[in-house]
């Protein structure tokens, strides 16, 4: 009984969650503009989507933009993360996470609004004509700072559990700290550097808050493409869009799931062997 | 050796550090300077003291979203309860199912549920019904709700999951039945990953300014719609006043729970 009870509940809170979803990607096939009436299936709003020359320059934008602000917060963070865990004093490093986590912890919007005034500033005291002629930078600063946090955040807890042996062992035979860094312990701590990478990247993919508060006018993401679109009546368009980028996060999901999964497979099988 | 060593670890975090001070704390500065600054650039304290209009508006936000709070919460702990004992295969595919969602734009996930829930969307359609729901606080809190789920159920799971086995078998050895072992056991272990989410789903309740566009169907504003909308109309002393106040009284928020959360751990290792 109580068994049945919970499953009933699950069902039920996934499918609330999820009828808005899939609801959203049936009528992007729909023969009509309507979005309550599903009249018949046709492809024409993907063909209309794939035909609009703004949709492929925001989704490369996007990309751009996601992969540069992921890399620079990663080498960043990673330097940082080695950086913060030196520290001897204990106050400096309550100073530096407490400062580095305010994006984290601040309002989307704060943090945009700050970041839009400070650009503001910047184009006024170094007398930019055009900020658009300095609006892709104003965005991979602004990604690669709500990004840091994260990147942080998941390779200090790695560099943490290492300690110092290796190191030591590394720079007793022979190493140069650098060396050591680069040989020893980098390779050591890769699945945080790794995952704090992939969760920037995803973050940059997604922000509309940030984004809308600092892109100039020639620069629009995928994100303030939706925003333009729904600001309109809606045409299904935006649902092919939609329909798209959650096909393509859910066959990305599945995938880095699978092989995660088979890793710890192998995993254990090897540890079977051994014993 | 030693020397060269620390060199390098100093040089190891200084991007980092360059680059907080430069694009963290410089940008919050001057919110500062603008929140007390007027248009010509003179100091003075008349956004501040032009606040008190904003005052419902605070209000509003913060009951509408402490609501939505709450309701994830009830909603999300049995969710989180039920995930975190059900079989570790099952477990897996209910995480995956949770995150999906979370990945989905939150402009999409708000846009789907304004169009089912609207006027002429599909509800009223399939119900033959003309009821009106966007426009209504009601049709806000659920869209903070439904957009903002998992990131109350997730900590909670991780939290519960955590938790060792053995501590329902003591418990209820000693005598406690079901409900006393979540209510006095599970629940008050659990207490750093209640945390988590309520403050995950908070701030972006209360700073959300799609949200109130879409369901809110421009009848009533957020705290988040007037600050955009000062930036927009190019007003940025008040919009820059309104947002620190805003962002004081969450950090300061934030720290309170954190405090509490910590002395909870304490309290456990003790």
């Amino acid at each position: 009984m109580k068994k049945y009870a919970s499953r009933i509940y699950l069902c039920l809170v996934f499918a609330i969650l999820y009828i808005p979803i899939l609801t959203l990607i049936l009528f992007s096939f729909n023969k009509t503009e309507s979005t309550a009436n599903f009249v018949g299936f046709s492809f024409q709003w993907y063909i209309k989507l794939f035909s609009d020359q703004n949709a492929f320059l925001a989704l490369r934008n996007t990309l751009i933009l996601a992969v540069s602000s992921s890399l620079l917060s990663t080498v960043i963070g990673t330097a940082a993360a080695e950086g913060i865990y030196r520290m001897k004093s204990k106050w400096i490093k309550k100073a530096v996470s407490s400062v580095t986590n305010i994006p984290m912890m601040n309002p989307d919007i704060v943090t945009g609004v700050s970041f839009m005034l400070f650009f503001a500033a910047v184009v006024a005291i170094l007398r930019i004509e055009d900020y658009d002629s300095i609006g892709f930078f104003a965005m991979l600063i602004a990604h690669t700072t709500f990004c840091l946090p994260y990147v942080i955040l998941s390779v200090l807890p790695r560099i943490n559990e290492l300690g110092e042996s290796l190191t030591e062992a590394a720079l007793d035979l022979g190493c140069t700290p650098v060396q050591a860094f680069f040989k020893v312990k980098l390779p050591n701590i890769m699945p945080g550097v790794i995952s704090g990478l992939v969760m920037a990247f995803t973050l940059s993919l997604d922000d509309f808050v940030i984004s809308y508060f600092v892109s100039p006018s020639n620069f629009q993401t995928l994100p303030l493409l939706i925003y333009s679109m729904t600001k309109k009546t809606v045409k299904p368009d935006m649902y092919a869009l939609s329909t798209i980028i959650i096909i393509t996060v859910f066959t990305l999901l599945i995938i880095s799931n699978i092989k995660s999964s088979k890793k710890t497979n192998t995993g254990k099988k090897k540890n079977g062997g051994r014993k | 050796m030693k020397k060269k060593r620390s060199v390098m670890h100093a040089i190891a975090a200084a991007p980092h550090i360059f680059w907080a001070i430069l694009f963290i704390i410089l940008p919050l500065i001057i919110v500062i300077f603008y929140a007390f600054t007027d248009d010509s650039g003179a100091f003075s304290f008349d956004n501040i003291l032009s606040l008190g209009e904003y005052v419902p508006i605070f209000v509003l936000s913060l009951e509408l979203s402490v609501i939505a709070t709450f309701i994830c919460l009830l909603i999300g702990y049995p969710l989180a309860y039920i995930m975190a004992r059900a079989k570790p295969e099952h477990q897996k595919i209910f995480v995956m199912l949770l995150m999906l969602p979370m990945w989905t734009n939150l402009l999409i996930r708000t846009y789907s549920i304004m169009a089912i829930l609207d006027d002429g969307g599909l509800l009223n359609t399939i119900l033959g019904t003309s009821m009106h729901i966007v426009g209504t606080k009601g049709a806000v809190i659920f869209g903070m709700v439904y957009d903002f789920l998992p990131y109350m159920v997730l900590p909670i799971y991780t939290c519960v999951s955590k938790i060792d086995k053995h501590m329902w078998e003591a418990a209820s050895d000693l005598g406690c039945n079901t409900f006393q072992v979540i209510t006095k056991v599970i629940f008050p272990l659990s207490m750093s990953g209640v945390i988590s989410g309520v403050t995950m789903v908070l701030v972006p309740s209360i700073s959300t300014f799609y949200i109130s566009q879409k369901l809110g169907g421009g009848t009533f504003e957020l705290i988040g719609d007037t600050i955009e909308r000062q930036f927009v109309t190019g007003a940025y002393n008040v919009g820059g006043a309104i947002s620190l106040v805003m962002m004081i009284l969450i950090l300061i928020s934030i720290g309170i729970m954190n405090r509490f959360s910590e002395e909870d751990e304490g309290g456990i290792i003790v």
